[in-house]
């Protein structure tokens, strides 16, 4: 066991020590045909990814409200909106990049300016994509999703929360952009978590520092706290898995409990997640901030922990950026 | 086919909705004028013949629907609606004013009529696409009209919305293309060459019409033929004029997005009320 505070009952206690590494898609795609059972008016949408976006899953039990629409995403998500303005609820699909880069401006116009109910869980997302290179990799999609005015953005943390996250999607009116990956992460939840757009989760307690952090830097983040620990650190992590609307208030009552942060994010420190958080705590409540992703450049090949490494996202950069953070303490 | 009391009746209403393009745009001060007037019998011709709607219930299940791909043309949209009384023609006069509804583009936001938002070019083909598929899926019997611009053409998405619905066998969905040969910049085959228009939608797996699109009779016929095409989506491709209506804004490049000044206005209104 280790010397950590995790949430009880919605936090694996042994999570560090058996990690249980489960794909992000995988959970999507087994959603989807649950959501496309309980209700016909799911649609779903690709450009000729299915098998890697795993809605081929949902193509294969349910042909007519499939629609691959080749390589050809900006009216894949044009057509979504259209189905979306006819009473559908159609999840839109492929690779981060191409969702939030190639057809950003659809996204804006066709679907968020037009108060469409479209969902975009977008697969492949960061730096972890991995041999692909930087063409296939993105540290860029949260920013310009982020931007988009009323656009909800949703980075889940494991398999578990992305089931719910992808529930909560389409319980959710208005349009959605999720964040999937194309390799496993460990399993930080149990079952018994229960995921809701716009609040952020403490997964582990403490008094010292916070670590705000999404996706796979939610589980980094509490490695990070174990070795901490082990310097006299308590540090509190929190999972800010909706972006947008952010929880401000648990971010406020986090640095004011703490009074140091550090964010962490497979992503562009500009426009992610330490933007959003430094956002609101420059007015709110400033306090010392180190910030944890991809320093304004482009990916790069090679095997996903490998570039984990290269990129300064393994659990030891985000314990050093605490301790860094704990000094800055006037 | 339409008796000639009714094609005399859209004549009527065709010429008052040019006439409050032109009040609104002078009101406004800016806006777009050429591609509204080109497109005037068209719009006449679908919303006061062809197309069934509710303008007290505009969310009405059944209704056919009409997506201006070529949003500038907001001022034809917004007088149509107004003649067809999904608002009061009273706040065309508040065209592209702080705090109105009716935005310099359209928007579905703020605008009783308006199915989907649009302006940026190139997306509201893809989106009629769509509520064609749910049409389709639903077995309803409504119809889906997108009404583009020639410049337009030049957009990609137009192509990946032609090459998917012919894919797709959507034969509830009409495109027109407002042919008026003029874009900002200039002519169209100067600034990009899109011919032979028809062809490339021929050649993309759709039905193609080629009329003149200030012939009421003409688009009313294309409009019924395009309803009998079946397994792929029809395109009417309507030859215009920018512009059309008043002498001296016809075929004027520099009329694309110039709103009609106090004077022209008065030259103008006499020339279509004779």
């Amino acid at each position: 066991m280790n010397s950590l505070k995790m949430t009880p009952k919605i936090v694996r206690e042994d999570c560090l020590e058996k990690p249980d590494p489960q794909a992000l898609r995988d959970a999507y795609g087994s959603t989807l045909v649950k959501l496309g059972e309980k209700d016909r008016n799911v649609v779903v949408l690709d450009a000729d990814l299915s098998s890697s976006t795993r809605t081929s899953m949902f193509a294969a039990k349910f042909p007519d409200r499939f629609f691959n629409m080749g390589l050809a995403e900006q009216n894949m998500m044009g057509t979504a909106a259209g189905l979306a303005k006819g009473g559908k609820i159609p999840f839109a699909s492929t690779f981060a990049i191409f969702a939030s880069g190639r057809a950003w401006e659809q996204i804006r116009q066709s679907i968020a300016y037009s108060r469409l109910n479209v969902k975009i869980v977008a697969t492949h997302g960061g730096i972890t994509v991995g041999e692909d290179g930087p063409s296939h990799q993105t540290a860029e999609d949260l920013a310009i999703m982020r931007v988009i005015p009323g656009m909800t953005l949703i980075v889940p943390a494991d398999a578990v929360e992305t089931g719910q996250a992808v529930e909560a999607a389409y319980r959710h009116q208005g349009p959605v952009f999720m964040r999937l990956t194309r390799g496993k992460f460990p399993t930080v939840f149990t079952e018994d978590y229960e995921f809701q757009i716009g609040k952020g989760t403490v997964v582990n307690e403490g008094e010292d520092l916070t670590i705000f952090a999404c996706g796979l830097m939610v589980y980094h983040a509490l490695q990070a706290a174990k070795i901490l620990s082990e310097k006299g650190i308590s540090a509190r992590v929190v999972n800010l898995s909706t972006l947008k609307p952010l929880d401000r208030e648990l971010i406020v009552e986090s640095a004011k409990k703490t009074r140091a942060v550090v964010t962490a994010e497979e992503h562009s420190i500009i426009g992610g997640l330490g933007s959003a958080v430094t956002e609101v705590l420059s007015t709110a409540f400033p306090v010392p901030v180190e910030m944890i992703g991809v320093k304004d450049s482009f990916g790069t090949s090679g095997q996903a922990e490998e570039l984990l490494k290269y990129f300064e996202l393994e659990p030891g950069d985000l314990a050093r950026a605490g301790l860094r953070a704990v000094e800055r303490k006037s | 086919m339409a008796t000639p009391a009714q094609v005399e009746n859209l004549r009527k209403i065709a010429k008052g909705i040019r006439i409050n393009i032109l009040k609104m745009l002078n009101t406004a001060g800016s806006g777009h004028t050429g591609g509204s007037l080109s497109s005037v019998e068209i719009m006449t011709s679908l919303f006061f013949s062809e197309m069934r709607y509710r303008a007290n219930d505009p969310c009405w299940e059944g209704r056919d629907h009409f997506i201006l791909s070529k949003g500038h043309a907001a001022p034809v949209l917004y007088a149509t609606l107004a003649q067809a009384e999904f608002f009061a023609a009273a706040e065309l006069s508040q065209l592209r004013k702080l705090g109105r509804s009716l935005q310099g583009h359209p928007s579905c936001v703020s605008t009783p009529g308006v199915e989907v938002s649009t302006g940026s070019l190139g997306q509201g083909l893809s989106m009629a696409l769509g509520l064609a598929l749910a049409v389709r899926l639903d077995q309803k019997p409504s119809r889906v009209y997108a009404l583009c611009g020639d410049g337009e053409m030049q957009e990609g998405q137009i192509w990946e919305a032609a090459m998917a619905a012919a894919h797709y066998g959507v034969d509830n969905l009409c495109a027109i293309v407002d042919n008026n040969g003029l874009q900002i910049d200039g002519p169209v085959a100067k600034i990009m060459g899109i011919e032979p228009l028809w062809k490339k939608w021929e050649d993309f797996g759709w039905g193609v019409q080629r009329i003149d699109g200030h012939n009421l009779e003409e688009i009313l016929d294309a409009l019924a033929t395009a309803r009998q095409i079946r397994g792929r989506p029809a395109v009417i491709i309507a030859k215009t004029v920018k512009g059309k209506g008043v002498s001296f804004f016809e075929n004027k490049v520099e009329y694309h997005g110039v709103a009609p000044s106090a004077g022209e206005l008065k030259r103008a209104l006499k020339e279509l009320e004779g």
